[in-house]
């Protein structure tokens, strides 16, 4: 036994306790045609061998690049107190907070949590986590179905096209229908959702919406006009979805300002490393009129029998342990721990701090698009934007590739996000946080000059600053 | 009503000042950097977060953190989550920054460390469970039973069987189970136990038709219990054109002696924060990878990970699987919690696995047994069970007027985490009690002393059982109110005095 307490001595003092001779009698239940054959693994490992074979396998991955990535996932600072607290075992070993005299310090900081995020959204209402962001942007526009009970939705294309494909898959077992809103091709609005496609699609009175899902900023990283939006969908009876970005709330009106009535969005910019797609954070939030459709677990503050403050997991009636097939979802294990690392990440940086992460990353953003449109890849789309914009480069992919090569991640083909759109076949989704440097930016597009054989500025002509 | 107690804590928002904020983390940005966006986007006024200092955040967190029961506080015999002890080498390799670091979206090539890492699990999953395939993608047991159901609706579809629109699902099945088929948009049809805590056959047979697409099976049971008829089971839902879901929540009493492949199961879930001991959170996150048989692999979320001819490794790209039933999350699974679950099956290797399957249902009956002697309390089935078991406040209750609420509210008196009280519904004052295989003998020993003891305070001073606990930082919470009356976020109790500041 690797990890356990058991020497032979007590295994022999609990099997004589149970008048038994060998453990294999406590299997007997098992029948005999379905006893298990021997498990082919590899043999056990030691301490020192498992370490060096991580180290191994995690030097195989390549996280020493000049990475400009994003799409939802981004690099922030991540200050060291954040895992230091993570990293409490009163914290990290505990389960769900069932027992609340022995778990305030859970209870609490989920509180603490909910108003973190309630403060950046503005909507009262904040679940204590869901698995990420797109499962959280599924939920919400099931929300809508059932507090409407209309049985259809409008998702724009400007919500990430993973958040779609899971609220395609989550609708598909609803019997669900949705259906998307494009972006405008062309012009000053170019790139951004179809404000006159949402209007026809929202006027189909034998299929009414239940909800309309847009995000902001979107998926190719352009303010939208969200309260033009909100004002179509509730013309029509429907709700609002902001799919939102949590830093971005520091600088960006809430949801809450622009009439949403949930927010759904992916936390892991909020302290949580990238990891390759997980354990991240679903925020889900909403106005108090829904509090109960919203599925997850609540922590509420009351008092105890002595009158102390304190903390509770409450309106348990929406779960699945008590309405089991009349629950509002299924959900049971959340991602706590996740949300604790947002708010010890929020109250690190402070109001002021997270500010500037915002601020920050969206003026390295200017200084990454002056320079790429100085090296011949202009914007591929003229609207605002806060940190992430798009460019045009001629056969995006290779010249992607070839700058892997020089040790720049230049950022995500759009054929690869979306496939099949071929107003973005050419184009790259470029980022900067406050992590990217000016030495980066400097690399990227002097290899991406080199690439593109253009001369500085023969083609900036469409300029890097956007529209003020 | 006050705010601190001992090591109570106020809130965030209550330790913040102005200008209090810890010091520049990072570069300032210059003053024209949000400029360039349209004002009606930005916001008029800044969030009101709280302000703090790092030293008090630190101790705002620590002190809360103490308030808090975790496995590395104690005994933590809490059935059906597998409490046991999370190893700290497994929080080492999450964190190496090789893994930690890796944006999603990074092309194969430089994911290659992961790609193998995740690859060797769902082929480690399916040799533990002899399935023929597995997903890490679900985020969760529940969110793996919602991508196992959807699998079976896809495989039922493509078959052009469209008539299948109930599950079965028995009456003491995690509440997951019954939720999960409501989502997947099929009719929960709950299935009564029998008398020895098994699934009741003719019940099972009377239900099963040509409208049951599935069968929800917890395998050993909620009860503690192994499911004696499973062959017998599948082999009817086989025959009725169904398919045979395991919910593996209690893989960790049949770790190398059942594999639910080898019995007939079509689909299964792990919940790898229980088995494979990657920490539980506070409530997550967890991990909940599905293995399928051949059959459904067509099926299962895309994008799975795939190994060239070559060795090298890459996620499948859309649309390489049209069958699939799409994606069920962003990006490929909780990496981290996965890399934690790998390291934890390469250190025991098949045959610690086994011995800590071994140990966990060998420390259950050992427990049972104590309670059986002692005698305070029902344990309703007969033995031997798996790695828990149940026992019944009910006599006690009717005796003394003691509940099994109370008798757990005074375990924590005793410094000992409960167990899971009133799961499952069909036991009456149930408590499910799961001691694992890394709990001390010592302390099987002294938590049955506790239980006993509890049981003559019932019936000595059952006052003092009554208005426990008293040695926890809080004593009962008013619950009723914080339904009735929701406080879900803080607000200032006095609103701030409008003017200069």
């Amino acid at each position: 036994m690797v990890y356990g307490p058991h020497t032979p001595d007590d295994r022999s003092r609990m099997l004589a306790a149970l008048g038994i001779g060998s453990v294999d009698e406590l299997f007997d239940v098992i029948p005999a045609s379905v006893r298990a054959r021997p498990m082919a693994l590899p043999a056990a490992m030691t301490e020192l061998d498992l370490m060096a074979r991580l180290r191994s396998l995690a030097g195989h991955n390549r996280v020493d690049l000049a990475s400009f990535l994003g799409a939802g996932v981004y690099r922030h600072h991540l200050p060291p107190v954040v895992d230091q607290i993570l990293l409490r075992g009163e914290f990290y070993t505990a389960y769900t907070p069932y027992q609340p005299e022995i778990s305030q310090g859970t209870l609490q900081t989920i509180y603490e949590y909910q108003s973190l995020l309630a403060e950046l959204t503005g909507l009262d209402v904040v679940s204590a986590s869901h698995y990420d962001g797109a499962t959280a942007t599924a939920e919400a526009a099931l929300m809508t179905c059932r507090a409407t009970h209309r049985e259809r939705v409008l998702v724009s294309r400007g919500v990430h096209p993973q958040a779609r494909q899971t609220l395609e898959t989550y609708f598909a077992g609803a019997n669900l229908a949705f259906d998307e809103v494009p972006l405008v091709v062309d012009g000053p609005a170019a790139g951004t959702t179809d404000l006159a496609a949402l209007q026809r699609l929202l006027e189909d009175t034998a299929r009414p919406v239940a909800g309309v899902v847009a995000a902001q900023p979107n998926v190719l990283g352009l303010l939208e006009p969200m309260d033009e939006v909100g004002r179509l969908a509730h013309a029509a009876g429907a709700l609002f979805v902001a799919a939102v970005e949590p830093v971005s709330l520091a600088v960006l009106a809430p949801p809450a300002a622009y009439g949403a009535d949930i927010a759904a969005g992916e936390g892991q910019p909020l302290g949580i490393p990238p990891q390759y797609g997980g354990p991240y954070l679903g925020i889900l939030a909403c106005r108090d009129s829904l509090v109960r459709q919203i599925p997850g677990r609540l922590v509420g503050m009351t008092s105890d029998a002595d009158g102390r403050r304190a903390y509770v997991m409450t309106m348990r009636a929406r779960e699945q342990d008590i309405r089991r097939e009349k629950a509002a979802s299924n959900i049971c294990t959340n991602q706590a721990l996740c949300a604790l690392a947002a708010a010890v990440y929020v109250a690190a940086l402070g109001p002021g701090g997270l500010r500037d992460v915002a601020a920050t990353s969206a003026a390295r953003a200017s200084e990454l698009a002056v320079a790429l449109a100085d090296a011949g890849a202009p914007r591929l789309h003229p609207g605002a934007y806060l940190n992430e914009f798009a460019v045009r480069v001629p056969d995006a992919q290779a010249v992607h590739r070839r700058l892997l090569h020089r040790g720049i991640l230049a950022g995500i083909p759009l054929a690869q996000l979306e496939p099949g759109d071929a107003s973005l076949a050419d184009g790259l989704l470029v980022c900067a946080t406050e992590c990217t440097t000016a030495e980066e930016i400097e690399l990227f597009a002097w290899a991406l000059r080199d690439e593109l054989g253009a001369a500085p500025g023969a083609t900036g002509a469409a300029g890097g600053e956007g529209t003020r | 009503m006050s705010v601190t107690g001992p090591k109570l804590q106020p809130t965030l928002f209550e330790l913040s000042g102005p200008g209090r904020a810890a010091g520049r983390r990072i570069p300032a940005p210059p003053a024209d950097a949000l400029e360039r966006i349209p004002v009606a986007a930005l916001r008029e006024s800044p969030p009101a977060l709280p302000e703090v200092d790092e030293a008090s955040l630190v101790r705002h967190y620590v002190n809360l953190s103490q308030l808090n029961w975790g496995v590395d506080t104690g005994f933590y015999p809490l059935g059906s989550c597998t409490m046991k002890y999370n190893p700290k080498v497994n929080e080492w390799a999450a964190r190496l920054p090789g893994f930690a670091s890796l944006h999603p979206l990074a092309p194969d090539e430089t994911a290659q460390g992961t790609l193998e890492l995740l690859w060797e699990l769902e082929r480690d999953l399916a040799e533990i469970s002899a399935m023929d395939a597995v997903t890490l993608q679900p985020a969760a047991g529940a969110h793996g039973e919602l991508t196992g159901i959807l699998v079976v609706r896809a495989y039922h579809r493509a078959r052009g069987d469209l008539e299948r629109t109930e599950v079965l699902i028995p009456d003491s099945a995690h509440g997951t189970n019954p939720a999960t088929a409501s989502m997947a948009g099929f009719r929960t049809v709950n299935i009564p136990s029998a008398a020895d805590g098994g699934v009741d056959l003719e019940a099972f047979r009377a239900a099963l038709g040509p409208r049951t697409a599935a069968i929800m099976i917890t395998n050993p049971s909620t009860l503690g219990l192994f499911e004696r008829r499973i062959v017998e089971l599948i082999e009817m839902v086989h025959a009725a054109g169904a398919l045979a879901y395991m919910d593996g929540a209690n893989l960790n009493a049949m770790l190398g002696r059942f594999r639910p492949g080898e019995a007939g199961f079509d689909v299964m879930h792990f919940n790898v924060h229980k088995t494979f001991s990657t920490p539980h959170g506070g409530g997550g996150p967890g991990a909940g990878p599905v293995g399928v048989r051949a059959p459904l692999i067509p099926f299962l979320p895309a994008p799975r990970v795939l190994r060239e001819p070559d060795g090298t490794f890459r996620l499948e790209r859309p649309g390489e699987r049209p069958a699939s039933i799409g994606r069920v999350r962003g990006h490929v699974g909780s990496v981290g919690i996965l890399v934690r679950a790998w390291a934890y099956i390469r250190a025991h290797g098949p045959d610690g696995l086994r011995e800590a399957s071994d140990d966990a249902v060998l420390a259950a009956n050992y427990l049972r047994g104590r309670l059986v002697a002692g005698g305070a309390f029902e344990v309703p089935y007969p033995g031997p069970c798996a790695h828990e078991f149940i026992a019944s406040g009910a006599g006690l209750k009717r005796a003394t007027g003691v509940r099994t609420l109370d008798v757990a509210k005074r375990l924590i008196d005793k410094g000992y985490h409960p167990p899971t009280i009133y799961f499952p519904h069909t036991v009456e004052e149930a408590m499910l009690i799961e001691p694992t295989e890394t709990e001390r003998l010592d302390t099987l020993d002294a938590f049955a002393e506790a239980l006993l003891e509890i049981a003559r305070e019932a019936h000595e001073t059952p006052d003092l059982v009554l208005s426990a606990p008293h040695s926890a930082p809080v004593r009962r919470l008013d619950e009723a109110t914080a339904a009735r009356q929701p406080n879900l976020r803080w607000r200032p109790e006095v609103p701030p005095a409008p003017g200069p500041r």
